[in-house]
């Protein structure tokens, strides 16, 4: 069966959501105008920039290059949920702390990729591998340095933590 | 910007699939891991009346060596391959090739069989399969069929699928104690598409090299194989196998032809050190 509009049923963030949706829109739309979770960012919409980045069964994905159809029984978080959770408030605050941000607008993504690589990684990773991990998040304020400091510092710190 | 309206169906089975693709042909697409395709779909690129999603098709996203091949799933994503150990050991030149591709949440999506089946001739799989000797089995409505990596790719983003076919597995040949292979690429930023990318492998003949595979990619319409270099280096010589690289680039918006042929050769140096150093 083929349709313009899909029914969709989802976990996001944690909450149960059921709609209706034009089968065009793109994951990140759908979070963006229809949940009003604004958190995810819209840049380039051809999966250059990263601003999009969310989590979809626990994957870090292109909210721009998947459709809103396609998550129907997905399990999606958002740096709404991510921050809400805690689960990322070490990286928000050494973002903070060592000016990792400036207009904010690659900010979700870069905290999703960011905790991605650090949730994964068995060993503090290099700043090659940050480097490497966020190469795919486009920042045109601060450049790299201190966004690379920020996620190294918290592998350090949770490195100690453990 | 955003896609043009369609239509979506989720096929659950091959046949599903492949049934809906004969009904619409041309105006349909199968949306795989949709990596490049919502990208062209998004910037209007594309707009196709229906989009057939296959990510529900169950048993298409295997790896597993069969005899003297490994198997890979049309549907496995390229992160699971990156990681796996079965690629790992028997497609190495896959492993190398691996992190050269987008970003990891990209991998976490594009899928192997939707990158051949896509052609983009600056893309590191299609050449890889062009450099192992690869074949790619393909499920029709008048059944199935395999065609060779050599006689698959056929022109700019045009391959050897027919409108209502779709690939279902590749087949590499798996690497023996005297497998070589290597890889380079050179990128303005990691993750892009490559101004020139090589590809090779080759078999480990005593001191020298045997069946030697180079193919380039970023040159040309296609993945190309640079057959005349493949047997200077064959030779034994790099720097005649320099000389004697055949390729035909064209100025793209990345580089010259001119500055492509340059690293075409800065290239096969850095891939025929890799054939030679790994000579066990």
């Amino acid at each position: 069966m083929s349709n313009h509009a899909v029914d969709i049923s989802l976990s996001v963030n944690g909450e149960r959501v059921q709609k209706r949706v034009d089968a065009r829109k793109t994951l990140v739309d759908f979070l963006r105008d229809d949940l009003f979770l604004t958190g995810s960012h819209v840049g380039c919409e051809h999966g250059v920039c990263g601003a999009c980045t969310v989590r979809v069964d626990g994957e870090i994905v292109r909210g721009c290059l998947m459709l809103a159809a396609q998550c129907d029984g997905a399990k999606v978080e958002t740096i709404e949920g991510l921050s809400d959770s805690g689960e990322v408030a070490d990286l928000q605050a050494a973002f903070e702390q060592r000016n990792a941000l400036q207009c904010g607008f690659c900010t979700p993504g870069m905290l999703a990729a960011a905790q991605d690589l650090l949730k994964r990684a068995k060993k503090v990773p290099s700043r090659d591998e940050i480097r490497e991990h966020l190469s795919g998040n486009y920042c045109r304020c601060t450049g790299y340095h201190a966004i690379v400091d920020a996620v190294e510092a918290v592998a350090q710190g949770r490195a100690k933590g453990r | 910007m955003k896609p043009a309206p369609f239509a979506y169906a989720k096929a659950k089975t091959l046949k599903e699939a492949v049934t809906l693709l004969a009904k619409h042909k041309d105006d349909a697409r199968l949306l795989a891991g949709g990596q490049s395709l919502i990208a062209t779909l998004n910037m209007r690129l594309s707009a196709p009346d229906l989009l057939i999603d296959i990510n529900g098709i169950k048993n298409l996203n295997g790896i597993a060596k069969k005899g003297k091949y490994v198997e890979i799933g049309a549907l496995a994503r390229h992160a699971q391959v990156e990681h796996s150990d079965v690629i790992a050991k028997h497609a190495p030149l896959i492993t190398l090739a691996m992190p050269h591709i987008g970003h990891p949440a990209i991998r976490n999506r594009g899928t192997f069989g939707g990158s051949i089946a896509f052609a983009d001739p600056a893309a590191e799989l299609p050449a890889c399969l062009l450099a192992l000797g690869g074949e790619i089995d393909i499920a029709g409505p008048r059944g199935k069929r395999k065609v060779k990596a050599d006689a698959f790719f056929k022109g700019l983003f045009e391959t050897a699928l027919r409108p209502q076919e779709m690939i279902t597995t590749i087949r590499i040949p798996a690497a023996d104690k005297a497998t070589r292979v290597g890889f380079a690429e050179l990128a303005r930023r990691h993750g892009d598409y490559a101004i020139v990318g090589l590809a090779a492998s080759a078999r480990g003949n005593g001191k020298g090299l045997a069946d030697v595979r180079l193919a380039y990619f970023g040159v040309g319409d296609t993945p190309v194989r640079a057959r005349k270099a493949e047997a200077a280096l064959a030779a034994g010589d790099v720097d005649t196998a320099v000389k004697a690289l055949d390729l035909d680039p064209h100025d793209d918006v990345q580089a010259t032809a001119k500055t492509k042929k340059h690293l075409a050769g800065v290239l096969l140096r850095r891939v025929a050190k890799q054939l030679m150093e790994a000579r066990g």
